[in-house]
């Protein structure tokens, strides 16, 4: 606990068991607040909710055996989105290690390819400075998950607290965080002598705290800008030069700006193959910078004509202070603005609205925009509804959005609200989420209504797991094999079972009053938006193509 | 969704396996590692994941007790390699890669056979080892053991030779490498 406290923790999410009985005695009297969860997997996106809200390491507790195995989800998908974390988990008692003991794992061995490292306690003593160097490594260079694996019987052991020291001895662990400058001059230049340039920045630019610098870089000229869907808020959407999120369902400004571009600036960003489509079609005309704080993203994908590795909170300045100090003219880009112009004019991001009550999915996300005041923090889960978020809720700052991007976890969105509202007691926490993946994690209900943690989850309900609907509608001739989800449960009768409110809405003409009521109650509130059943998300760049063959 | 979207089964001829594919392309990597326990797992696990095959692994103490050394063999295509030794740097444990070109290292091998031996074999049998400089090291009635030290070409000359006479069994550890000249490999 002393550690915890040490490295500055103030909640932590969990589910005791017996082989962390010890902490849990511990846990008791410290003075962390705790959050006790009703599946492990809940913390754990609880956790992840909580860093991708408030920037600081988020931490989850399980015991040994099923408790671990039930954070294997949040773990893969802290790693694949970069998320600092920290794991801790029970172990059976050093006797019992490899044994088959009661609920006894190798939870070092099956979470090994998955966390950013791990560590499995020997010794008591270790403990101190193991628990300074999981934070260290969560939080440093890329972020990622951590586990600390500590046996129960060492975690009750009597030793004495010896603070870790401030130094951190890892001699295999040194990132490189600032960046050249000779690469940051060429960048420069290469910026300077470009006609069609593109910045398209990605889930780094917010783990690096660096959209301040991102907006900066991107005004300092007439720098078109994208952001990938974990980077939306890096750059302020409401903003003239902003194109509108890249990739899969990006718009198709977007798109076509990265396909005819003569250089790229890459930031954060890792070239996803949601973002890439077919990568030998990728960008053909252009070149490409990359900053990265990971030198293993540079040329993986794409390869880079001017790397510079570190932190983009320290390049992004240098960059713009460089590129500055060249006196480019602007009116250069003149040409490249007026296709993009003539791109966003005849292919503006758009649905059909329905002429009744109807409420079309994306209309909900206009709605919710509204109603929000477009200050609220937003989680969703996976698929359309996600996608749809993405698109039409224009996110000016960073650390506002917050999905699962890498691993596409279902069943991410409503634990990570409660996460959130825990970071961020102050701000209004806003789950969208789809009927497919609420039930996921639905048991967490329990936990907001039991820890006042008043999180408003609207369902976009459509009776369908609808990203993969539409895949079978257009790609496998309509055979709409075991999608649709049905009308089970009553999602307001649920609420009502846990202790929440319950709510439903079925009106496109009264939705946005009817959501500001819903945000403005008190509590945790559930609310089913009955929205068609059938809307495809658009555009689309099927997977494995091109930029060019872009649909909808 | 990463399937390709469309109906259309695909070919076997098409399906083109990624990282199984030998391309004949031997890279030694010496990596030098701390000496905490399941690193060698991890090590073993990123190559897995990438679906590369190890060919040999070596593994064994330095003159530092807390460095370990592992050098390992394995084939591949230069780009995908390059991103293994990316990855591989990520390993917290890790300390230092190098990909050993032939020219710029010395290294050995050391094979042990186990060789039919006869009587009247038993004699040219043990020409070929003086000629390698080999050891006999076991001697019974129907066979001896050898012990041959070498680069990997030398071992597989050996083994080539000898295979006629009946050989048994052998056992190779794997390549060891240092680099010329003074720098540190």
């Amino acid at each position: 606990m002393e550690c915890l406290k040490a490295e500055g923790v103030e909640d932590v999410f969990g589910l005791p068991g017996g082989a962390n009985l010890p902490t849990y005695d511990a846990l008791y009297d410290a003075g962390i607040r705790h959050v006790l969860v009703r599946h492990e997997a809940g913390g754990g996106h609880a956790a992840e909710g909580y860093a991708k809200a408030t920037g600081r390491v988020g931490v989850a507790f399980g015991t040994s055996g099923p408790g671990a195995t039930n954070l294997v989800t949040p773990i893969t998908d802290a790693m694949l989105d970069s998320v600092p974390t920290v794991f801790i988990t029970g172990q059976v008692r050093t006797e019992l290690i490899g044994t088959d003991g009661f609920q006894e794992c190798d939870t070092g061995g099956i979470t090994m390819p998955i966390v950013k490292h791990s560590f499995m306690i020997q010794d008591p003593r270790e403990i101190p400075e193991t628990i300074h160097q999981a934070f260290y490594l969560a939080r440093s260079g890329r972020p990622g998950p951590v586990l600390v694996d500590i046996p129960q019987d060492l975690s009750r052991a009597d030793i004495e607290y010896e603070p870790a020291s401030g130094e951190v001895h890892l001699p295999g662990y040194q990132p490189t965080l600032e960046g050249n400058q000779k690469q940051v001059r060429l960048a420069a230049k290469a910026l300077a002598n470009s006609r069609r340039p593109v910045i398209y920045a990605g889930g780094g630019v917010i783990n690096a705290n660096a959209a301040e610098e991102l907006t900066e870089l991107g005004t300092a000229d007439r720098f078109p800008v994208t952001c990938t869907v974990m980077g939306l808020g890096g750059f302020p959407a409401p903003h003239e030069h902003w194109l509108g999120m890249l990739g899969m369902h990006g718009t198709r400004a977007a798109n076509y700006a990265m396909d005819e571009a003569d250089l790229i600036v890459a930031i954060g960003a890792r070239f996803d193959d949601r973002i890439t489509g077919k990568l030998s079609e990728f960008a053909p005309r252009a070149k490409f910078v990359h900053i990265d704080v990971d030198p293993a993203e540079i040329s993986k994908n794409v390869p880079a004509h001017i790397p510079i590795v570190g932190d983009a909170k320290n390049i992004i300045p240098r960059l713009t202070a460089e590129y500055r100090a060249l006196g480019a003219d602007p009116s250069r880009l003149e040409d490249w603005w007026d296709r993009i112009h003539a791109w966003q004019k005849q292919y503006p991001l758009g649905y059909e609205d329905s002429s009744d009550a109807e409420i079309k999915p994306q209309y909900m996300v206009q709605a919710l925009y509204e109603a929000t005041g477009g200050d609220a923090i937003v989680t969703s889960d996976v698929g359309q509804h996600q996608m749809w978020a993405a698109q039409y809720f224009h996110f000016a700052r960073p650390r506002r959005w917050i999905n699962s991007g890498g691993l596409g976890t279902m069943g991410f969105g409503l634990p990570a609200a409660m996460g959130a509202q825990v970071g961020c007691p102050d701000d209004t926490v806003v789950c969208i989420a789809g009927d497919g993946s609420v039930q996921m994690n639905m048991q967490e209900m329990a936990t907001c209504v039991e820890g006042n943690i008043p999180i408003k989850v609207f369902i976009m309900n459509n009776g369908y797991l609808g990203m993969v609907r539409q895949w079978q509608e257009l790609f496998w001739d309509g055979r709409y094999s075991h999608v649709e989800m049905g009308q089970s449960p009553d999602y307001v009768k649920l609420a009502e079972a846990y202790g929440a409110t319950g709510l439903r809405f079925e009106d496109k003409n009264t939705l946005v009053d009817d959501m500001r009521g819903a945000l403005s109650t008190e509590g945790p509130v559930l609310v089913d938006v009955r929205v068609t059943k059938e809307e495809n998300t658009y555009p689309m760049i099927p997977a494995g193509q091109a930029a060019r063959d872009m649909v909808g | 969704m990463g399937e390709p979207g469309t109906k259309e089964l695909i070919s076997l001829e098409d399906l083109q396996a990624a990282g199984g594919l030998r391309t004949g392309r031997k890279h030694v990597l010496s990596i030098l590692v701390e000496n905490k326990p399941g690193v060698l797992t991890r090590i073993a696990g990123l190559f897995a994941r990438r679906g590369f095959n190890i060919d040999t692994l070596a593994v064994g103490p330095t003159d530092d007790d807390e460095v370990s050394r592992i050098t390992l063999t394995v084939d591949g295509a230069k780009h995908p390699i390059d991103q293994v030794t990316k990855q591989l740097h990520k390993l917290v444990n890790v300390l230092k890669i190098r990909d050993l070109e032939p020219e710029e290292a010395v290294s050995r091998e050391l094979a042990l056979f186990k060789v039919s031996a006869d009587g009247g074999q038993r004699g040219e049998v043990m020409q070929i080892t003086d000629i390698f400089r080999g050891k006999v090291v076991d001697v019974g009635k129907r066979s001896i053991v050898i012990e041959i030290t070498g680069t990997d070409d030398k071992i597989e000359a050996f083994e080539q030779l000898v295979r006629p006479f009946g050989l048994i069994e052998m056992v190779r550890t794997g390549e060891i490498a240092i680099s010329r000249g003074r720098g540190e490999t």
